[in-house]
């Protein structure tokens, strides 16, 4: 039964990852900062949050949005607003006589922000948005990101938003490597910490999604009118997965700006949500792990691996026929396609790392009966 | 009618449903027509009816599913839905300008709220939730009587409360006997299981009357006289009322009460079974053998 399940699984998840917070660590320590792991792995931590939070919705919810990239705009812009040093608006406010807001909050408190502003604006488009259904929602949600940008890149706005100038000067990941009197680094945690950030975020969602109100969600999920029937009142709990969705996309949208060091809304288009759709669906929908691992994955071979196919490569004196810049996209879709053609459940299908250990000896089992 | 003296006897009968003059009209299709009919404590009710004659619809309007075109609902005396049509149609139910409702409000109650007053159900075609297990789904249905909010049930503060709520899951399962088949994916229990397993988790949102929509669908004669016993006993033991859409005549004359039958949307007879049986109406509409 449930409760005389054993923990093993558990005590091997912890491990592994501590060993890989560990191994994150020391290699930030012994490789040079500029090596492109990093780069991968700032941003994977940053895409991984948003990643899981969109599965939340679309993989255990069963709410097929869109509006990713919208809540993770809110959520930098409101990180950047709080946290630009006050000697440094009026350069990055320049056009708006050093901005509207003239405080700043703790790094923490203003990623806390981010996401309740993120969930707040989740709110109130869950109100008229979380009636419709599958492809209207995703249509209806995808508007909304498109609408959100355009916001705030009005002029109007500028006192706080700056326009459609960019947002800079703010903390970012650099500045979290302690370092001694005369600036140099002598303990590097630029990316120890994204990923403890994020991995808190993911461990909150994962409690959520295993506790009596993730079960409801799944139940929605599974079937809506046995779910309502059974006293789950759908309305209230498709919104709080929306908002609770939306905050950690909102905080994954301060960790974003934390990475790009600068903020502009014109950067966060729907190909950003896209991306991270394909991040779901390659992981697996409802697999948090697989959404961990696959936006790893993405982040590598779209900023490193994949690289190669961008630019002129020689063999000898033979030119490697087709790549050329942009040939790395047609490579990417194509990996898309099979991968929707033949691995439709993904990586991880809908089983964690947890589960993996036992998933051999229960198909043996299986076999054998 | 005999079931209407049983009625009037000055024995002390609670009453617990009452349908009042429900019409559920979809478009130019009456479904249900006038339904009036009553469900009292501890009773075993049956209602039955050839193929499309409404009775899964009554059970929807019932439980919030569909909002009636017309009529009340009453349970535990009190009224759980009321609806009447406005505009043109008002003139075909309460009078030229629909005098009859100028006073009423509709009462309309999402299935969940309803689910929440006490009332649970099981489906005709089964519906559990695929992808957990016959544990899952049935500890899903004690959500509903939680006490914690999503803050304290995410960093676990409400632990004894999901202690409680698993220990009860664990009885449940014992008492429909699925406790050896827990952790199996509920959508791979065979069939008669799935059927115990929609009435455990009904269960398990703590109701005080069941609405069972054909229980025993798809079940062999001998499983049929085993549910049969075991709604007997379910009864008994969560002192409950049960009402039920029922095709297994054996089962309904066996187990039921009273009987309520329904054609085109119509009530054409109702009694205990006995009256049923004889009666040359529901014989001739449903039974269909008496000679033409």
């Amino acid at each position: 039964m449930k409760t005389t399940k054993s923990k093993a699984p558990m005590i091997v998840t912890i491990v592994v990852i501590a060993a890989i917070y560990a191994a994150v660590f020391i290699a930030e320590q012994i490789l040079p900062p500029t090596s492109m792991l990093f780069t991968v792995l700032k941003k994977g931590a940053t895409y991984a949050l948003v990643a899981v939070s969109m599965n939340l919705l679309n993989g255990f919810t069963g709410i097929f949005s869109l509006g990713q990239a919208g809540f993770m705009l809110i959520g930098a812009y409101v990180y950047g607003i709080f946290t630009i040093p006050l000697e440094a608006r009026p350069q990055v406010y320049q056009y708006f006589d050093g901005g509207l807001v003239q405080f700043t909050v703790p790094l923490v408190i203003a990623m806390i922000f981010s996401g309740l502003a993120a969930a707040f604006f989740a709110f109130l488009i869950g109100l008229p948005v979380l009636r419709l259904k599958s492809d209207y929602l995703a249509i209806a949600t995808l508007g909304f990101a498109e609408i959100i940008r355009a916001i705030f890149q009005w002029n109007g706005l500028g006192p706080v938003t700056n326009g459609s100038n960019m947002l800079r000067s703010f903390p970012t990941f650099n500045d979290f490597n302690i370092t001694d009197g005369q600036g140099n680094v002598t303990v590097y945690l630029s990316t120890l910490v994204p990923f403890i950030m994020s991995g808190v975020c993911i461990l909150l969602i994962v409690l959520l999604i295993h506790s009596s109100y993730g079960r409801a969600l799944k139940a929605i999920r599974d079937d809506e009118v046995a779910a309502e029937a059974m006293g789950i009142n759908l309305a209230h709990h498709k919104r709080l997965a929306f908002c609770v969705s939306s905050f950690f996309a909102g905080v994954g949208g301060a960790m974003l700006a934390m990475y790009q060091t600068t903020v502009q809304a014109k950067s966060f288009t729907s190909a950003m949500t896209y991306e991270i759709l394909l991040i779901v669906v390659i992981g697996g929908i409802g697999s948090v792990t697989g959404s961990v691992l696959s936006s790893f994955l993405f982040v590598a071979c779209s900023e490193w691996w994949l690289r190669f196919l961008d630019e002129k490569q020689m063999i000898g004196d033979f030119e490697v026929p087709l790549l050329r810049n942009g040939f790395r996209l047609v490579v990417f879709s194509l990996i898309i396609m099979i991968v929707v053609l033949f691995f439709r459940r993904g990586i991880m299908g809908d089983r964690e790392l947890w589960d993996l250990k036992f998933s051999g000896k229960e198909r043996k089992r299986r076999a054998k009966e | 009618m005999n079931g209407e003296q049983k009625l009037q006897t000055p024995q002390e009968v609670k009453n617990v449903l009452r349908l009042e003059n429900i019409t559920m009209q979809f478009g130019g299709v009456v479904a249900i027509n006038n339904l009036s009919l009553d469900v009292n404590q501890g009773e075993i009710v049956a209602l039955i009816g050839p193929n499309g004659a409404g009775k899964t619809t009554a059970f929807n309007c019932v439980t919030g599913v569909y909002e009636p075109t017309n009529g009340k609902v009453y349970f535990n005396g009190r009224v759980i839905v009321a609806n009447h049509p406005n505009g043109k149609m008002a003139r075909q139910y309460g009078g030229i300008n629909g005098e009859m409702y100028l006073k009423e409000k509709p009462v309309v109650h999402t299935p969940d709220k309803i689910t929440g007053m006490g009332i649970a159900r099981t489906f005709q075609n089964i519906r559990l939730f695929s992808s957990q297990t016959a544990f899952d789904n049935v500890l899903i249905a004690t959500h509903l009587r939680r006490t914690s909010n999503m803050l304290t049930a995410t960093f676990r503060l409400n632990a004894r409360e999901e202690k409680r709520n698993r220990e009860k899951t664990t009885e449940l399962l014992e008492i429909v006997g699925l406790s050896d088949v827990a952790n199996e994916k509920a959508t791979s229990l065979p069939y008669g299981k799935q059927r115990r397993l929609e009435i455990a988790r009904a269960l398990a949102t703590g109701p005080t009357l069941l609405l069972l929509d054909e229980p025993a669908a798809g079940m062999n004669p001998q499983e049929t006289d085993e549910l049969g016993e075991f709604i007997v006993d379910i009864k008994n033991r969560f002192n409950l009322t049960v009402f039920m859409i029922e095709h297994h005549m054996n089962l309904v004359m066996d187990i039921s009460d009273r009987i309520y039958v329904l054609d085109f949307g119509k009530q054409i007879a109702e009694g205990t079974p006995e009256e049923i049986q004889k009666n040359p109406v529901v014989i001739a509409a449903y039974l269909g053998v008496e000679d033409e």
